[in-house]
């Protein structure tokens, strides 16, 4: 089956960007090299295509039951353009995906889920919406998906825009102008930096993206792949579907305790979270640095107390930090900070340390 | 790109040069290029011994590991401390200070089997342009 191409295909090529396949979908995945890509994101800006990124949108007088039903975090809490974090759910409490849910108004909500679960996604969310009256529309081909990223993001982007950036609050969207085309921008992103990402009308993607691109390179501004964007979300602790969570691991072994609200009425797997709640999980997400020159990779197996315990679910050297860093699943008492437990690197054991997460978090102004 | 005159290469993307006897192994200028920046190098021990083709270390960029395959049976004379501390030389000067290991060439014979500058040069451009 042949990979599906993002409306910026053409211009990755013009770029010189190295295209690997990725969720079905031919990605970027470096343009001059992943490593000044994420350093420009930490101390500049950089300019990704996301466009393989999902939409589903759900709309009616029961979208609101809906969005809750399906995912654990409150959304009663959103007002219109405010945008939240949250895990859509199987009825054991594990991830179906992690997600965004944008909330244009009570009858009107975007999800902006995993490019590789689009379908399932939209598969599982029609089928919790009997009897209800809502529709849901999979509108994943209506959008192209930017994101820019990094310190610099809103000096580049207001001379493009008629609206002003800085009333767009962290989390929160409004649909504007950029580059004369209309588009919605969010404060979000998937790299630990502020930042936008922008969804607008697949014919529309050129332009947005060269305007912006023209506009920031003067000040820093680089073009930036998926291994700039993998390697950067991973210093922010943020989870990578598919690697970190999936259908077997619950909200609260994710560590992500922060967007489970048992208290919003009945949901999917509320019950089993309660009880994992009252009782305890038994593994927990931790993140580790290697206390080895070594590089810890995703797949790596962990060893606690000398027998195989699970697997490095994410890890990489860090770009920024400059230390190998990753993240795994350790039993529940011992995922504390200053553990210590090994890591088999090609037959080799690697020693590696429980720290605090996030690794890296930004200086807010 | 650039191919030296005086290395033989692999299909791998290694190269070697021959002085008598001991050979001296490294990565190309392609390979270090199709890595990006090379973070870590994994190298073995001075008298380890290796069979042509065996894998004898690995070099790993930010993205991904690749293993590095003995180009003739060898064993090891010497290998590059100083890539244990500055494994960007691999990177910045993949044909000299970017070396990996010496080795005691067993089996001259296998050298026949390894491909010229020009050879190798025409595989990396009928890759290019696939």
């Amino acid at each position: 089956m042949s990979n599906k191409l993002t409306p910026l295909n053409e211009v990755h090529r013009r770029l010189g960007a190295k295209l690997i396949s990725f969720a079905g979908w031919e990605m970027p995945v470096q343009y001059q090299g992943a490593v000044q890509e994420h350093l420009a994101v930490r101390t500049c800006a950089g300019l990704f295509d996301v466009s393989h990124m999902g939409e589903i949108e759900i709309k009616g007088n029961d979208a609101l039951a809906l969005v809750q039903k399906v995912t654990c975090n409150d959304a009663s809490k959103l007002k219109d353009g405010q945008i939240q974090y949250s895990g859509l759910m199987t009825e054991k409490g594990t991830f179906v995906d992690d997600l965004l849910v944008h909330r244009l108004n009570a009858q009107h909500f975007l999800l902006c889920v995993n490019a590789a679960n689009t379908e399932k996604d939209y598969a599982w969310i029609c089928r919790h919406a009997d009897q209800m009256n809502v529709e849901v529309l999979n509108t994943s081909d209506r959008y192209f998906q930017i994101a820019l990223q990094g310190p610099l993001s809103l000096e580049i982007l207001q001379p493009l825009t008629d609206t002003d950036l800085h009333s767009i609050k962290y989390y929160w969207f409004t649909f504007a102008k950029v580059a004369n085309v209309p588009v919605m921008i969010a404060r979000t992103g998937y790299t630990g930096e502020d930042g936008f990402e922008i969804y607008g009308q697949p014919e529309d993607a050129v332009p947005v993206w060269d305007a912006i691109l023209d506009a920031g390179r003067p000040k820093g501004l680089v073009a930036a792949g998926l291994a700039a964007r993998n390697t950067l979300r991973l210093e922010a602790k943020m989870m990578l579907y598919g690697n970190d969570i999936d259908e077997t691991t619950s909200v609260l072994e994710a560590d992500l305790g922060w967007i489970l609200k048992l208290n919003k009425g009945d949901f999917l797997g509320r019950e089993v979270l309660e009880k994992q709640k009252q009782a305890g999980v038994q593994r927990k997400i931790v993140g580790f640095e290697v206390l080895d020159k070594a590089p810890a990779r995703d797949g790596y197996p962990i060893i606690v107390d000398s027998a195989e315990y699970g697997k490095v679910t994410s890890g990489s050297p860090s770009p920024y930090l400059k230390k190998n860093i990753g993240l795994a699943y350790l039993p529940t008492e011992k995922a504390v900070v200053g553990y210590e437990f090994a890591i088999l690197v090609r037959g080799r054991q690697v020693p590696a340390r429980v720290v605090e997460t996030p690794f890296y978090k930004r200086k807010k102004n | 790109m650039s191919y030296p005159e005086n290395l033989l290469y692999t299909k791998d993307h290694e190269w070697i040069k021959v002085d008598g006897e001991r050979g001296t192994i490294g990565i190309t200028d392609f390979a270090q290029s199709e890595l990006g920046d090379i973070v870590y190098v994994e190298l073995p021990k001075e008298g380890d011994t290796f069979a042509v083709h065996e894998t004898f270390g690995s070099v790993e960029s930010v993205k991904t590991v690749s293993e590095m395959f003995m180009p003739v049976s060898g064993t090891i004379l010497e290998v590059n401390q100083a890539l244990t501390e500055n494994p960007e030389l691999v990177n910045t000067d993949p044909y000299g200070a970017g070396w990996m290991i010496v080795v005691k060439i067993e089996n001259p014979s296998e050298l026949d089997s390894l491909m010229s500058a020009s050879e190798y040069e025409d595989l990396i451009n009928e890759g290019k342009e696939r």
